[in-house]
């Protein structure tokens, strides 16, 4: 803890502040100290360019964010980039070691592990989850009675997620009690050991995955009423089929949602963790996820150092695979800015 | 959420051959919508059963669960199982640390990012869209890379193995509902924006009495939103609490399975108490859900 801090919280304990609370004294001290300065400031400045106050107002609604992404993004991310060239251990001070822990990181077999899990996980389930999403948004688009239920009934799954949602999985997965297992005997065939099997708890992970699908199967529903009707209308006139309809009208409508999901699917495939460390990296590691690995050296092992590269590691890996999903699909997002107008109806934003 | 400007030939002069008749999708293609319902029925099995086994599961034995497999048929009625779960642990201390770290939160998000989704929807200034689009590049980030140095910045506030480092940051903006609320303000007609200053309304009142109250749709969508994430997060506490006072409920059932990891009828009725909360706020805000997800659409 910061000597200064400290010395606050003392004074705050001495005036009788509920222990609870004693850590946010320092914190709220800063915090108003920051705001009288900001708000002194931006009176000045009113007072100087009295026709600014458009401007003014601006940077004050942002200002929270703007001190949150300095406070909580840049600093952290410019403090780690020194940390990840240093060993520390959070007791004793951090010793500078230059790229050590990069060059640690590239011949570290389990960070190898790590990464294909990882990437495997991302490369298989993101395309799977997109797809089943699309097709039961498309599904549950028609216009049946009852259709809502069903709407209810399959968006259900999604409610339970995180810890709840992996406890519950292993057990419908356990071998000998499991549910999934026992639905197979029935018909004959002898389920494997799931979470049990180092070959099997992968793919197991990924099945699990496709049970919540229905929180993008609701994305996709909203985007497709969002389509105008009138350029169904328009098609049909010119004789257009169901089939065209789709690929020519549906699918283009809705491909910036479908890259939008894709892209966030993506990125929080890449940060899978609470399955890894549920079921404790899964047998022969292999549910090492990435994000598990980075969590068990910084916070188990205290190896503040060796876990920022690692993080560094998988900021780049992001970024790169964000790329090469948003250039790969360019050619096939239409967005209605490109086209001036040209392919679609006028239409106004209201 | 798009209003359309009607084109002319489709207004009177329209001809009325060409519309379909408005009849219902299953009685222009029985067998289709039979093939369907029976998709629909498979699928719904599919994604119900593993849910509906999860409480039959809570309610039996620990007998009851080695015999039972697949079945969901209640053949016990083991209540005792959920008063076990809220007694053989601090449960509603537990329950109590969720609550303080899932609403203190979604007030903060909800200020802070309405905030500032109004300024960068309606106080179009100079440098405001370069900052709009540093605020989008951020939802690139990983939260991972800022983990290590956040961890050692609420080290050196004295905040560690307490409930601030989850609740705190919520106050400062989050790039992804930063945009949700820009997106939804925009929408919003401009006028409403003159009338205001013309009565010499302050930007601030005139966010926080004309622009806010309209937003009532996006404040609805949003909260749930941010309801089921902060409530079912996991790897904050996993990093900040140490100590069983601070632990929240999903934090507590890692723990619990960790230990317990044979006793199912137990943890199950555990994670049937926390998605409880989950399943209510479905229940009562089913159509935001659905229509509010509108304006989370690349468009």
């Amino acid at each position: 803890m910061n000597p200064t801090i400290g010395w606050i919280r003392s004074l705050a304990e001495s005036w009788g502040v509920p222990a609870a609370l004693v850590p946010l004294v320092p914190f709220l001290i800063l915090l108003v100290v920051l705001y009288a300065v900001i708000g002194l400031a931006a009176y000045g400045a009113k007072r100087k360019w009295p026709r600014a106050d458009k401007t003014i107002a601006f940077w004050l609604f942002i200002s929270p964010w703007l001190i949150g992404f300095a406070v909580f993004t840049v600093g952290p991310m410019v403090s780690s980039i020194y940390v990840s060239l240093t060993s520390w251990d959070l007791i004793t001070p951090p010793r500078f070691v230059g790229f050590a822990n990069y060059s640690e990181a590239f011949s570290d077999p389990r960070v190898g592990q790590a990464l294909k899990v990882t990437l495997l996980y991302a490369v298989i389930s993101v395309p799977l989850q997109t797809a089943l999403a699309f097709l039961v948004a498309l599904l549950m688009n028609v216009d049946l009675p009852g259709i809502r239920l069903f709407r209810t009934i399959w968006y259900l799954p999604s409610l339970v997620s995180g810890v709840a949602q992996m406890v519950l999985f292993l057990w419908v997965f356990n071998p000998q009690y499991g549910l999934a297992n026992d639905v197979l005997a029935k018909v004959g065939v002898q389920g494997p050991g799931w979470f049990n099997d180092a070959s099997w708890a992968l793919p197991t992970v990924i099945l699990m995955s496709l049970w919540t699908v229905g929180g993008a199967m609701v994305i996709y529903l909203a985007g497709l009423k969002d389509v105008p009707s009138n350029l169904y209308e328009a098609a049909a006139l010119d004789g257009a089929g169901v089939t065209r309809l789709f690929w020519h009208i549906t699918l283009p409508q809705l491909s910036p949602i479908i890259l939008f999901n894709a892209l966030t699917g993506i990125i929080g495939a890449l940060q899978i963790f609470t399955q890894g460390f549920i079921a404790t990296g899964g047998p022969k590691d292999s549910l090492l996820f990435f994000v598990y690995y980075l969590y068990d050296n910084a916070f188990q092992n205290f190896r503040m150092g060796y876990a920022s590269a690692l993080a560094w590691i998988l900021f780049v890996i992001i970024l790169a695979l964000t790329a090469v999903t948003a250039r790969g699909s360019s050619f096939a997002v239409y967005y209605e800015s490109d086209q001036g107008g040209r392919r679609r109806p006028r239409v106004r934003k209201g | 959420m798009a209003v359309l400007v009607e084109s002319p030939q489709r207004t009177a002069a329209e001809p009325r051959a060409v519309r379909r008749p408005d009849r219902p999708f299953w009685r222009r293609n029985l067998v289709l919508t039979i093939v369907l319902y029976v998709v629909l029925a498979l699928g719904s099995l599919a994604f119900v059963y593993p849910f509906l086994w999860m409480v039959a599961t809570s309610l039996r034995s620990l007998a009851g669960v080695g015999s039972a497999g697949a079945s969901i048929w209640p053949r016990e009625f083991l209540w005792a199982n959920y008063s076990r779960a809220v007694t053989s642990f601090p449960f509603w201390r537990y329950a109590l640390n969720s609550v303080l770290t899932t609403l203190i939160p979604i007030v903060g998000t909800v200020f802070s990012c309405s905030l500032a989704g109004f300024a960068f929807a309606r106080l179009k200034v100079r440098f405001s869209g370069i900052v709009f689009a540093v605020v989008l590049a951020t939802m690139l980030l990983p939260g991972e890379v800022t983990m290590v140095p956040q961890f050692m910045l609420f080290n050196n506030l004295g905040m560690i193995d307490t409930l601030y480092p989850l609740i705190l940051p919520a106050f400062f903006g989050s790039p992804f509902y930063i945009f949700l609320f820009r997106q939804f303000f925009a929408r919003m007609p401009a006028e409403l924006a003159d009338a205001a200053v013309v009565d010499g309304c302050g930007w601030f009142r005139m966010f926080l009495l004309v622009y806010f109250p309209l937003a009532r749709p996006a404040v609805v969508a949003v909260s749930i939103l941010l309801f089921m994430g902060y409530w079912n997060n996991f790897l904050g506490p996993a990093i900040y609490i140490n100590s069983d006072q601070w632990k929240t409920l999903p934090l507590a059932l890692a723990g619990f399975q960790s230990v317990n990891g044979t006793d199912t009828p137990l943890l199950m009725a555990t994670s049937v108490l926390i998605t409880l909360p989950c399943l209510v706020i479905f229940f009562f805000a089913q159509k935001q859900i659905t229509n509010g997800i509108t304006f989370t659409g690349g468009r």
